[in-house]
């Protein structure tokens, strides 16, 4: 069942709330990476009718999933598999975050290609941007697979192993109308007395991630399209060299060779900006990071906000309460003006009234204890996720920008390569 | 004025192919001189090899050898007055030679003197070839006139042209030449005045037109040679002219943008806390390499860019000098088509005739003598050139593999410290 995970699984990380565990027995060892093998090996193009009984084309991605045990080292059991499409991961993730509404649910790849520089394709349908896709759907599985709380889902094990029903196992469990109901939560305009101090600094935090990485990224593109012209236009070097070689007897031989030191400079950026695309998806993960961090914020201050509102009811009632068996009206009520001016009620109307209130007091009473349950749990959970959330960004970030200064290394080395081969054909003209 | 820049076999694409198209660029109409391409497929391989290897007639003195005039142009200074602004060079000489009374002279020139004493060496020396002088005007494109790059690359330029005057052997011993570098202002203000009138210069144009419209009848095969060479050779120096002047424009955009790169990443690093230093770092470097972006970007306008054109206006000057010899010939031609033509007169036609023909002799063998000259120098300028720009693109790569390397050094050094740190605890 979908809850069976929380309680257990918020307690596995109550008792390392750093973390620090995770030095020693790596996240995924305590979660279903520990048992199984998850990887999406291959991409497909389908063609098939759709809801509308029209024929469309679409990519399939093929999931494999092969049990590991670790008592028997030996054993090879062979991988079983899948094939899933897009759409059903984005069913699965809907369900996620429905159903453990205080976690930072992983972010899919993206579903059209943005932030793309000039030469980058934008189509679906692109080679490219489905093997990217692929490596993005993986990473997604894996994420969510060691992921202490989400692991243990399972719909989420289904997934990964029942091919046929499992759309339907999905929708049995009444996911989609919170849903809906979710997103018109996260839009609604409503506010807050108190807010808890952390929920509003993360939720700054997350709109300044946001903010930041589409920017970062909407800039490295430029400056990628910029790089690619830069590198694309000594090409023309080769080929003027190769045409001028033609009346040069001397030189014939030198310009020739630089020439061709030229063609090969201009066409080693097409693997550099290839590589960089890496870069680029590891910024936009923690982009849509971003958007579930903010969702958890908001879902946070609608807990508060229906907190605070049975609390304002409540408080309401009793002074209800007190008024009539007071008789004085303190407060303006349409009641209060209707006895004064059509005169007060009977002793019976009176008590009948009461007896209402009271039953309305201790039903507020319950509810409010339940909110306020409901909210500290949340507010629990959600932050012991964000502890969990921020060591996995802060790793992954900084071991991204390791490797992009290994790629400006690379892309470096192989220009003082060219140029000094370039140099010594000069040098001999 | 160019046509698309596509060889055989290179199919025109845009930016998404394998090579950027140079298409037409109203920017690349960056000077005064109008570089005409057309397209190079018809150079074939039944081009002859340069005319180096054709015979001398004049046999030059080994120049490097024996020097004994060297000239700087150095110093460059702007004057104000009520008409106009302009600048000065300070022209320094130092000589051995005897036909000069002292044997140092230091006097100011400005570009108008320039274009006088190369206009003189010309009329006097029509088939030698005499290095161009940079531009008069820039219409659009990097620099501006007074700025002090311009003035820079403009005052390195016609100290080259002065160099390769005291550097030849005959146009070294030019009496403008020694006026130019030895005379007071006044004096040479005066001596310009005296020079062929504008009424003999405009009838040398006339004679010149008419000559050239009148076209040479068999000229020589060297010269032909020669005319096919230069031909293609323009052709290629504008291409590459316009190709590094493409380059630098691209790199430019790039360094804008790189620009905004770096301050993003401090931005994030402002929300941050654990991944401050590797923002910080990232950023950092980033702005490292915009400063040797800029550093390559200056020394490509500085070196690369000025000789490609200077090349470009020697292609232009080789033109004009084979006209000069064609209008020469023609002009031969012409006479001893009427001595044979006509019967009066032949007494005083022939010798005429005799005297145009010394004179065809006399400029053939003089350009013949000039080309292998200037086709060494073209060689030699050519490869120091490219191999100072070479190693500039190495350095640059160099300056920013530098700088990414030391961020990864201190980027891993911070992880084993808080390692050993977590260890610890």
């Amino acid at each position: 069942m979908a809850d069976s995970g929380g309680p257990e699984a918020a307690q596995l990380s109550s008792n390392d709330p750093k973390g620090e565990l995770g030095d020693v027995i790596p996240e995924e060892a305590r979660s279903l990476l520990r048992k199984m093998e998850i990887s999406v090996a291959e991409a497909e193009k389908r063609t098939g009718k759709n809801a509308v009984n029209m024929l469309e084309t679409y990519t399939v991605y093929l999931i494999e999933t092969r049990r590991v045990d670790s008592s028997a080292e030996n054993q090879n059991f062979s991988p079983d598999s899948l094939w899933r499409r897009y759409s059903e991961f984005e069913l699965l993730r809907n369900y996620l975050l429905v159903t453990y509404p205080f976690v930072i649910v992983p972010p899919l790849p993206e579903k059209r290609a943005e932030f793309v520089w000039h030469k980058l394709s934008a189509d679906n349908m692109d080679p490219d941007f489905v093997e990217r896709r692929r490596i993005g759907l993986e990473n997604f599985l894996l994420r969510v697979a060691s992921h202490p709380i989400l692991s243990n889902d399972k719909i989420f094990y289904d997934f990964l192993t029942e091919e046929n029903g499992w759309k339907e196992e999905v929708m049995e469990t009444g996911f989609q109308p919170k849903a809906d109901s979710r997103l018109k939560a996260l839009n609604a305009t409503f506010r807050v007395k108190n807010p808890d101090k952390r929920f509003t600094e993360l939720k700054h935090y997350s709109d300044e991630l946001q903010s930041v990485t589409s920017q970062l990224l909407r800039v490295r593109a430029r400056v990628a399209d910029r790089l690619y012209g830069v590198y694309k236009v000594h090409g023309n070097y080769g080929r003027v060299f190769s045409e001028w070689s033609a009346i040069e007897r001397e030189m014939g031989d030198g310009l020739q060779s630089a020439g061709h030191h030229m063609d090969a400079y201009a066409a080693s950026i097409d693997d550099i900006l290839e590589e960089e695309e890496n870069y680029a998806d590891q910024l936009k993960e923690y982009l849509f990071y971003a958007e579930a961090l903010k969702a958890v914020c908001r879902k946070h201050e609608l807990l508060q906000y229906e907190l605070e509102t049975a609390a304002q009811d409540l408080m309401s009632k009793k002074q209800q309460r007190e008024e009539l068996a007071s008789g004085t009206v303190r407060t303006f009520s349409l009641k209060g003006m209707t006895s004064k001016l059509f005169g007060q009620e009977t002793p019976e109307q009176r008590e009948a009234k009461m007896r209402v209130l009271e039953e309305q007091i201790q039903e507020g009473e319950e509810l409010l204890q339940e909110k306020k349950t409901e909210c500290d749990e949340y507010v629990r959970n959600a932050w012991s996720d964000m502890e969990r959330f921020t060591v996995q960004k802060d790793r992954d970030l900084r071991e991204a920008m390791i490797s992009y200064a290994v790629m400006q290394i690379s892309m470096c080395k192989k220009g003082i390569q060219v140029w000094t081969n370039a140099k010594e054909c000069f040098s001999k003209m | 004025m160019s046509s698309n820049l596509t060889a055989a076999g290179f199919p025109t694409q845009a930016l998404t192919g394998e090579m950027l198209e140079l298409d037409e660029d109203d920017d690349l109409e960056v000077f005064s001189k109008d570089v005409t391409l057309t397209d190079g497929s018809s150079v074939s391989a039944s081009l002859p090899t340069s005319p180096s290897s054709m015979t001398n007639q004049y046999r030059f003195e080994e120049e490097s050898d024996a020097r004994d005039i060297f000239v700087t142009v150095d110093n460059p200074e702007s004057h104000v007055t009520a008409l106009e602004t302009f600048i000065t060079y300070r022209v320094v000489t130092k000589t051995t030679r005897s036909d000069f009374d002292s044997c140092e002279y230091e006097v100011r020139r400005r570009y108008q003197d320039f274009l006088w004493l190369r206009d003189r060496l010309e009329e006097t020396h029509p088939t030698l070839i005499v290095h161009p002088l940079p531009e008069k005007f820039v219409m659009k494109g990097m620099v501006e006139r007074f700025n002090n790059d311009f003035i820079e690359t403009r005052r390195k330029a016609l100290h080259k042209f002065l160099c390769r005057i005291a550097e030849h052997s005959i146009l070294s011993c030019n009496a403008d030449f020694k006026i130019f570098l030895t005379a007071q202002a006044w004096e040479l203000t005066s001596h310009k005045k005296q020079g062929p009138g504008l009424l003999s210069r405009m009838g040398d144009t006339v004679r010149a037109v008419a000559a050239s419209v009148r076209g040479v009848k068999n000229r020589p095969e060297e010269f032909v040679a020669m005319q096919e060479y230069v031909d293609t050779f323009s052709q290629r120096m504008g291409s590459l002219d316009k190709v590094t002047q493409r380059i630098f424009k691209e790199m430019k955009e790039y360094l804008d943008d790189l620009k905004q790169y770096g301050p993003t990443y401090v931005l994030w690093s402002g929300s941050e806390e654990e991944l401050v230093e590797p923002l910080k770092g990232v950023a950092g470097c980033i702005d490292k390499c915009c400063q040797a972006t800029e550093e390559q970007l200056s020394q490509m306008s500085d070196n690369l860019v000025p000789l490609l054109h200077e090349y470009v206006l020697c292609s232009d000057t080789i033109k004009a000098v084979l006209r000069r010899r064609d209008n020469i010939q023609t002009e031969y031609e012409a006479k001893y088509d009427i001595l044979v033509n006509k019967q009066a007169d032949r007494e005083a036609l022939k010798g005429e005739v005799e005297k145009l023909e010394d004179k065809v002799e006399c400029a053939n063998s003089a350009l013949k003598g000039d080309w292998e000259r200037w086709q060494s120098k073209m060689r030699g300028d050519v490869k120091a050139g490219f191999v100072s720009t070479a190693q500039k693109n190495i350095d640059y790569h160099e300056k920013c593999l530098a700088v990414w390397e030391s961020f990864l050094t201190s980027v891993n050094a911070d992880q084993s410290v808080e390692k050993s740190a977590g260890l610890n605890s």
